[in-house]
């Protein structure tokens, strides 16, 4: 009987807050112009290497389809060549073409961090909530684990797994970084769960007999969403950063390469020495862009759970 | 010592002394959990070299000696652990005579000053800017650059300084481009060193912070808003006391200690940072060497490197959370 009134009560309270939502539409935590804004530049993003893939021959990708070190159109190179309409963003010294590097290696880059990200989020979520929720021994190594594990400055980990494995592909590469990415999600949801353990509402459930596990996934988890979307934002980007350095170290694939290993090619071949500045350009302005773009969702997402901030701004 | 309570002590110390019996035991691990042993693939390759490397005989005896490839695994870990701790960390192998503690100990300077001086900045400025951005006295057009600023706030330090390497030392030539001192200056405490030293060092700094402060900025934001909101705060209107009185002593002060662990937890992400900068500016740090190393497969020295670098970090961690409940008097005493 005591659950049959729980379940009862629940829709009650979600209907609650749906009419508070609805009574100031326009007052929707949801349309913030930087959650907006940064959703929008990688959607966008997103749409331009998707018409990329269909309207130009990503094989060129590959080394060797291409003159070597043209400039993108409308430049000039240090032999004094210009930019051809064939190669628009121009190629490197392999003679791979700029622009379907470009469509192929940024969606190479976000696959990492995607990957990597939800692998540590979800771990994160699963640990957080026994270390918070349950507390005790759980809290006790769990805290420890976390403490070690953001201590120790993970590329310096993965460069010696790399250095033993040698080049990987990227689903690899994306599982070892994910080794290292659970800690900082953990840290956080279980310091959330903390501060949630003791409102009201989760005493209310505990004392009507909910089980452990409703409470944790049915009750706090709903609540918990902006909090755990912003965290996994903060992920991606620290899977991505991690990724892109690996790559850089030279650990990437080499024959599709993803931007990073772009980049590390291009120091390799002391592109910046030489003013090919489309060769590592291209691949940093781009990531600067996903970083930027997912910093905005990242702050939107705070603001969104957190309605003091939203004042401030 | 008064702040600290002995739990808060003993948990700190628990956590640092685990870091590194954990470091070193991957450190130890990785290389035997991949298919094929990459130090007997490297004996051999060296036996295969040897012909062409000097001394090769003795740096085969020596790693032999120091891996005991034969010995059980458990014996091989012991003798790996008790090296580690007479901080013995074997010889370099691409580089023989010199062991790695030598060639670590020649960089490690260099990113300890880096990865100091570029805290230093980001921490300050960045809280400062947080500071003002919250409070409500600044000046509007303050407001406004503030955020103006933080654009670089996220992309990797590594691609910042990929973007000031080009645009100041390529194409405008204000700084070098790389090394962390002026071709043919012997290290020492003259003037010109010390000159070419900053010169040197400033790009590679500046990666860091510009990509950093403005999280540092976002978090003392955060806390100042919350801090507003205090009954404190009317108190002091109240009582009419000066406002930059109150912003110091009402306000920073007491947002600034989060900020504190927020630092400790920071300095992982912020070690990964600076290797990859190092790279990008060929600084002489150890960052410099681990890619050097990598390049010679110098496994060795790979993980002399890594380990030393891990152990810094933890150091640094240490030290922030002991020094953090003398700041703090209110320190809890089951720590956090």
């Amino acid at each position: 009987m005591a659950q049959d009134t729980q379940v009862q009560d629940a829709p009650v309270v979600a209907g609650g807050t749906k009419k508070a939502g609805m009574l100031n539409r326009f007052d929707n935590p949801w349309l913030n112009w930087k959650f907006l804004g940064g959703a929008g530049i990688l959607g966008l993003l997103f749409f331009i290497i998707f018409l990329g893939y269909q309207f130009w021959d990503t094989d060129l990708a590959l080394s060797a389809r291409a003159p070597l070190n043209l400039p993108p159109l409308g430049f000039e190179n240090w032999r004094g060549q210009t930019g051809i309409p064939e190669h628009p963003l121009g190629t490197e010294n392999s003679g791979r073409d700029m622009l379907a590097l470009w469509i192929v290696g940024t969606p190479r880059t976000v696959f990492v961090g995607v990957i990597a990200a939800t692998v540590g989020m979800l771990a994160g979520i699963v640990l957080g909530f026994m270390a918070g929720f349950l507390g005790g021994i759980f809290d006790d190594v769990i805290r420890l684990a976390v403490d070690i594990a953001i201590t120790i400055p993970s590329l310096l980990v993965l460069i010696v797994i790399q250095a033993v494995l040698g080049r990987v592909d990227l689903l690899t590469m994306a599982l070892l970084i994910s080794l290292f990415s659970w800690a900082t999600p953990t840290r956080y949801i279980r310091a959330q769960v903390l501060s949630m353990r003791e409102s009201g509402y989760v005493q209310m459930a505990r004392l009507s007999g909910v089980p452990v596990r409703d409470i944790m996934f049915k009750e706090i988890m709903p609540n918990l969403l902006p909090y755990l979307s912003a965290s996994y934002i903060g992920n991606m980007q620290g899977a991505i950063i991690s990724a892109v350095g690996l790559e850089v170290l030279g650990f990437g694939p080499q024959r599709i390469p993803s931007l990073g290993v772009a980049i590390f090619f291009s120091i390799e071949a002391g592109a910046l020495f030489r003013n090919m500045w489309w060769w590592w350009g291209i691949p940093t302005v781009t990531l600067s862009i996903v970083f930027i773009a997912l910093l905005l969702i990242n702050l939107g997402l705070d603001e969104i759970a957190n309605p003091r901030l939203r004042k401030a701004s | 010592m008064g702040g600290i309570s002995l739990n808060y002590l003993l948990r700190r110390l628990l956590v640092f002394f685990l870091t590194l019996w954990v470091a070193a035991t991957l450190i130890f691990i990785i290389p035997r959990l991949a298919p094929g042993d990459p130090i007997a693939a490297m004996v051999a390759r060296l036996s295969y070299q040897a012909g062409f490397v000097e001394n090769a005989d003795l740096i085969i005896e020596g790693w032999k000696e120091r891996f005991g490839l034969n010995d059980p695994v458990y014996v091989q870990y012991l003798r790996f652990m008790t090296g580690l701790l007479g901080g013995d960390l074997g010889y370099s192998m691409a580089r023989f005579p010199s062991t790695v503690t030598e060639l670590v100990g020649r960089a490690l300077p260099w990113t300890i000053g880096l990865v100091g001086v570029a805290t230093f900045i980001f921490f300050i400025v960045g809280n400062l800017c947080g500071a003002l951005l919250a409070w409500a006295r600044t000046p509007r057009l303050v407001k406004v650059l503030i955020p103006m600023s933080m654009i670089f706030t996220s992309i990797p330090p590594l691609l910042a300084g990929l973007l000031l390497s080009y645009t100041f030392a390529f194409l405008l030539g204000w700084f070098p481009q790389t090394y962390s001192y002026g071709f043919g200056l012997t290290p020492g405490l003259t003037l010109e060193f010390i000159a070419s030293v900053l010169h040197h060092g400033i790009l590679p700094a500046m990666a860091i912070v510009i990509v950093t402060f403005g999280y540092w900025a976002l978090g003392m934001r955060g806390m100042m808003v919350t801090i507003e909101g205090e009954d404190y705060m009317i108190l002091a209107q109240a009582k009419g006391l000066k406002p930059f009185y109150v912003l110091y002593r009402y306000m920073i002060r007491n947002a600034i200690l989060p900020q504190m662990t927020a630092l400790a937890v920071s300095i992982g992400t912020l070690v990964n940072g600076v290797v990859l900068v190092e790279v990008i500016f060929n600084y002489n740090g150890m960052g410099t060497l681990i890619v050097t190393a990598l390049r010679e497969q110098d496994f060795g020295l790979i993980q002399g490197t890594s380990f030393i670098l891990i152990t810094t970090s933890a150091l640094a961690v240490l030290i922030i959370d002991l020094s953090y409940p003398l700041i703090d008097p209110r320190i809890s005493l089951e720590g956090r």
